[in-house]
């Protein structure tokens, strides 16, 4: 079966600075369709520039990206990332947030806003379609950003650290809603993180970047089944996965 | 998804009781300005009272209130005249603004050679231009709105190109993965984050812009406050150009607050209440 998102060699040196930076050294990945895969690895190992490459914002230097087989390197192919921040924009209300994405995909107003509609039960946000950003809670706006990302039509979702910013308790709940959002709406995710937990709990394969400039140095396979509930995270083969990416992180 | 279900109240709860409150503080806020007014009024009024100063080298408030009641229709009449000549000015300055900015914001290679020319033409002494202008457009309205625009086009232009450039990079690279095209990015982002530095741009503006009626009118003109000013100095009718004076205040301050009401208008999300809703 051919990959959705195939990453092939990808090298990316930053130059703004005063010597350039190499931030990416031949790195490959590939995300299976339907699959669920997390980027794990340490700060400022290039993940969120991995990203922005896979979405076709940044040419890398090296290396080129396959989208369902076609290749798009350095062309933005209709993808739905999420960037670090939420990035909803404080003039607009959620509901004119979420539609962006129908909108410029040439979707009528009022069709991309009942559409809005008819999704907003599903991510608990029914009752605040005309609140601005801005009155909602942490996790009231990272269940926004999410619902604008996946109403972009596409099967690939590119999340870049989605719940960083919140909570713990927060942060539980929103995993187990994004499992449950991923297992209905069947898309293809890549998943950045800083948590071996989270990463270990929401995938189907986690990938261990390594500090700069970053390489894959684990690509791990986890076979725990689904679906997950928290319980899973006392199982001996999670604390396996656990000890085993700890490791590769101390390496 | 039950579990997320919020207890949230209205978007703005409590907003008639906030809207008063602020009006009290607003209130409470300006008093001691009032009273400082108040008060330099009153030594004024007593100094001319005591010194017996002259009328025609200074007034005395009373007089100046008394001139600008029974001037009143005269006023109303010649700043109509003046307001035509800012308001047509400031619609030009608006469009030149405008198109200047987004050319600079679209080509950074305009932007280069334009952005120096843009500071440097702020240095000309546009008031001491205000002659020339004169003999090139006449004693119509047309070189009034010359003068006027040339006034307000800086920090319309500046304000404008300082807010295109800080539109947030990430946000447009959101906006391209959806695969956006230039109208949806222009009117979902780049005009709702340009349009703070926008008004402040158009504030300033807008004050200049009566200012430089009332110059360009002096120079010449044949109606306008400040072809009332000059024919009340001429007359020795000192107490009249004080009423004019205050006309050109007001008329300022008008435009000033309807540039805050348009503001209030157009940016509805800065008024929403902020009534974080929590969790469960
Ligand atoms: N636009 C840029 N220009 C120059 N250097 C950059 C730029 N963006 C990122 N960098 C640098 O490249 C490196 C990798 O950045 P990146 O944001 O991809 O890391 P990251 O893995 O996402 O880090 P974090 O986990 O903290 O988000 C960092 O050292 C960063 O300082
Ligand atoms: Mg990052």
């Amino acid at each position: 079966m051919k990959p959705k998102l195939l990453l092939e060699n990808i090298s990316a040196t930053y130059t703004a600075g005063a010597e350039p930076l190499p931030v990416i050294d031949a790195l490959s990945l590939h995300v299976a369709p339907g699959e669920f895969v997390s980027l794990l690895g340490p700060s400022g190992s290039g993940k969120s520039t991995l990203l922005k490459i896979a979405a076709g914002l940044i040419r890398p230097e090296r290396g080129r990206v396959f989208l369902d087989g076609r290749e798009v390197t350095g062309r933005p192919a209709r993808v739905g990332y999420m960037p670090q921040q939420d990035l909803l924009f404080p003039w607009k209300t959620l509901l004119q947030n979420a539609a962006l994405p129908l909108l410029a995909a040439g979707v009528p107003r009022e069709a991309a806003y009942s559409r809005v509609m008819e999704m907003l039960p599903v991510f608990g946000l029914e009752r605040f379609a005309h609140y601005y950003p801005n009155q909602l809670s942490g996790g009231m706006r990272q269940r926004a950003a999410l619902l604008r990302t996946i109403l972009v039509e596409s099967g690939l979702l590119l999340l870049d650290e989605p719940f960083a910013a919140l909570d713990a308790l927060t942060r539980d709940k929103m995993r187990d809603w994004l499992l449950a959002i991923w297992e209905q709406f069947k898309r293809s995710v890549l998943f950045v993180t800083h948590s071996i937990d989270e990463a270990i709990y929401l995938s189907d394969r986690v990938c261990m970047i390594s500090a700069r400039p970053g390489r894959i140095i684990l690509d791990q396979p986890i076979t725990l089944p689904r679906p997950r509930t928290r319980q899973i995270t006392n199982e001996p083969l999670f604390l396996e996965y656990k000890q085993k990416l700890f490791a590769s992180l101390e390496e | 998804m039950k579990r997320w279900a919020n207890t949230g109240t209205g978007p703005n709860p409590a907003a008639g009781e906030r809207q008063q409150g602020r009006r009290g503080a607003a209130i409470r806020r300006n008093l001691p300005t009032a009273g400082l007014l108040l008060l330099l009024v009153a030594c004024w009024e007593l100094a001319c009272r005591i010194f017996e100063i002259p009328p025609q080298q200074l007034p005395a408030p009373s007089a100046i209130g008394r001139a600008f009641f029974e001037n009143f229709t005269i006023l109303a009449v010649q700043a109509r005249a003046s307001l035509a000549a800012a308001g047509a000015g400031l619609l030009m300055a608006l469009l030149l603004a405008v198109l200047l900015a987004v050319a600079m914001d679209r080509s950074p290679l305009i932007k280069r050679f334009l952005y120096p020319l843009l500071v440097i033409s702020q240095t000309v002494p546009i008031y001491a231009l205000a002659p020339l202008f004169l003999i090139w457009f006449g004693l119509g309205l047309f070189s009034k709105v010359v003068i006027v625009s040339l006034v307000c086009f800086f920090p319309l232009a500046v304000n404008l190109v300082e807010g295109l450039e800080q539109v947030d990079p990430e946000a447009l690279e959101l906006l391209r993965t959806m695969q956006a095209g230039p109208w949806l990015v222009f009117r979902s982002l780049q005009l709702p984050s340009v349009l703070p530095y926008f008004f402040s741009g158009l504030k300033i503006a807008v004050t200049y812009s009566v200012i430089g009626a009332v110059i360009g009118e002096w120079i010449g003109a044949r109606a306008g406050l400040g072809v009332f000013m000059l024919r009340s100095l001429h007359a020795f009718k000192t107490a009249q150009v004080f009423a004019a004076i205050i006309a050109v205040v007001l008329l300022s301050l008008l435009l000033f607050k309807l540039t805050e009401l348009l503001a209030w208008l157009a940016m509805p999300w800065n008024r929403a209440g902020r009534n974080n809703i929590e969790e469960e």
